[in-house]
């Protein structure tokens, strides 16, 4: 259960950018959860509706966006969207793929007052 | 523009002449209280961010990796269950290795790790997280600084004892090995993908009891494989000094492409 430490760096984050712009509220807050990250979407967002009170987060708006794994194939430069948890091109079964999205949580965008 | 507070409200213009000294017009003060209470007439702004949120943790652990390297030391992270032989490992790599190693030993509470890997004449530094299930760069970054690292060529971080926390956080290691034991059951790879992804080799331990277990190590290679496809896999039974003796050269081999 390390979703409270992800949404203690989450609301750190959020109150530097906040302050650099001069906001007084946050409204809303969209993420993006990477299926491989290894953060359980729904308890990340129980854990953040719980630490933002009394936040300048208190009463926002919490919106996640589920990633799924994403590749590009090396060998047949196909990009895909992967299903199950197998690392490989599900066009030509070529295992050289590139994962481009899906492995990891990043804070996409604020809405600030 | 109001000269006080620098928002856009126009002042009304004063038509009348008049000497008395006076602060802002009851409309302009009108406009401030709806401005205040009605959030809809403020100009809400969306900002795009795009950053990682662990990213912090991430630039502490890119910090880590370069002291470890401003002294030539190969890190490396050791996760798995609590239980899987990581430290009982360690303790017996004393005994075989010829490269020098230090320990930083990550877990709830109790120096008990620390201690047993100090006995064999070991450097090693306890970090108790107190309830926090892994180590982040920040805890492992404290714990750096206790190893004598001009004398080591490799420092272990002996991750708390979980398979799932640890694999989100970059603690500053070159390379990851995940452990997993026999009596674990058949099934912890496709259980706990994140964390077999993360690594660069994965030891199944406890071997000698494979005869007492309904476990299959040709099909959970295949299963690690279909997470990492290039993933080095060695199996491993602490009484068997040969299997061991494998692991060592195996970072002797990192060590040496690492130049």
């Amino acid at each position: 259960m390390h979703e409270y430490s992800v949404v203690q760096a989450l609301l750190e984050q959020i109150e530097t950018i906040a302050s650099e712009n001069d906001a007084t509220e946050v409204t809303k807050i969209i993420v993006k959860i990477g299926v491989m990250s290894g953060v359980e979407a729904q308890l990340l967002e129980i854990a953040f509706n719980t630490f933002k009170e009394k936040t300048i987060c208190d009463g926002a708006e919490f919106v996640m966006n589920i990633q799924p794994l994403t590749i590009v194939c090396r060998a047949c430069h196909i990009k895909s969207e992967l299903s199950a948890r197998h690392y490989c091109c599900p066009e030509c079964e070529s295992i050289d793929v590139e994962i481009t999205d899906g492995e990891d949580m990043f804070l996409m965008s604020l809405e600030m007052v | 523009m109001c000269q006080d507070c620098g928002c856009s409200i126009t002042e009304h213009v004063h038509t009348h002449e008049h000497t008395h000294e006076h602060g802002h017009s009851h409309e302009h003060q009108a406009a401030h209280e709806t401005l205040r209470h009605n959030p809809q007439l403020n100009d809400a702004k969306t900002i795009s961010v795009i950053t990682k949120i662990l990213d912090k943790n991430n630039q502490e652990a890119a910090h880590n990796r370069a002291h470890f390297e401003s002294h030539g030391v190969l890190s490396i992270n050791l996760m798995s269950s609590p239980g899987s032989g990581k430290t009982t490992l360690l303790e017996h790599m004393a005994d075989l290795a010829d490269f020098k190693f230090g320990v930083i030993e990550g877990d709830l509470e109790t120096s008990r790790d620390a201690d047993r890997i100090k006995a064999k004449g070991i450097p090693a530094y306890q970090i108790q997280t107190g309830s926090a299930c892994h180590l982040d760069a920040f805890m492992v970054h404290k714990g750096l600084h206790a190893m004598p690292m001009a004398d080591l060529d490799v420092c272990f971080i002996e991750n708390v004892g979980n398979l799932v926390c640890p694999a989100s956080y970059d603690v500053g290691s070159h390379l990851n090995i995940v452990l997993v034991s026999v009596p674990e059951g058949g099934d912890k790879i496709e259980k706990y993908p994140v964390m077999f992804r993360q690594a660069d080799l994965i030891l199944i331990t406890k071997t000698d009891l494979l005869e007492h277990f309904d476990y299959d190590v040709e099909h959970e290679k295949a299963e690690a494989r279909k997470l990492k496809p290039g993933v080095d896999i060695l199996e491993v039974n602490i009484k068997d000094s040969v299997s061991v003796k494998r692991v060592i050269e195996w970072i002797e081999f990192k060590r040496k492409m690492r130049g």
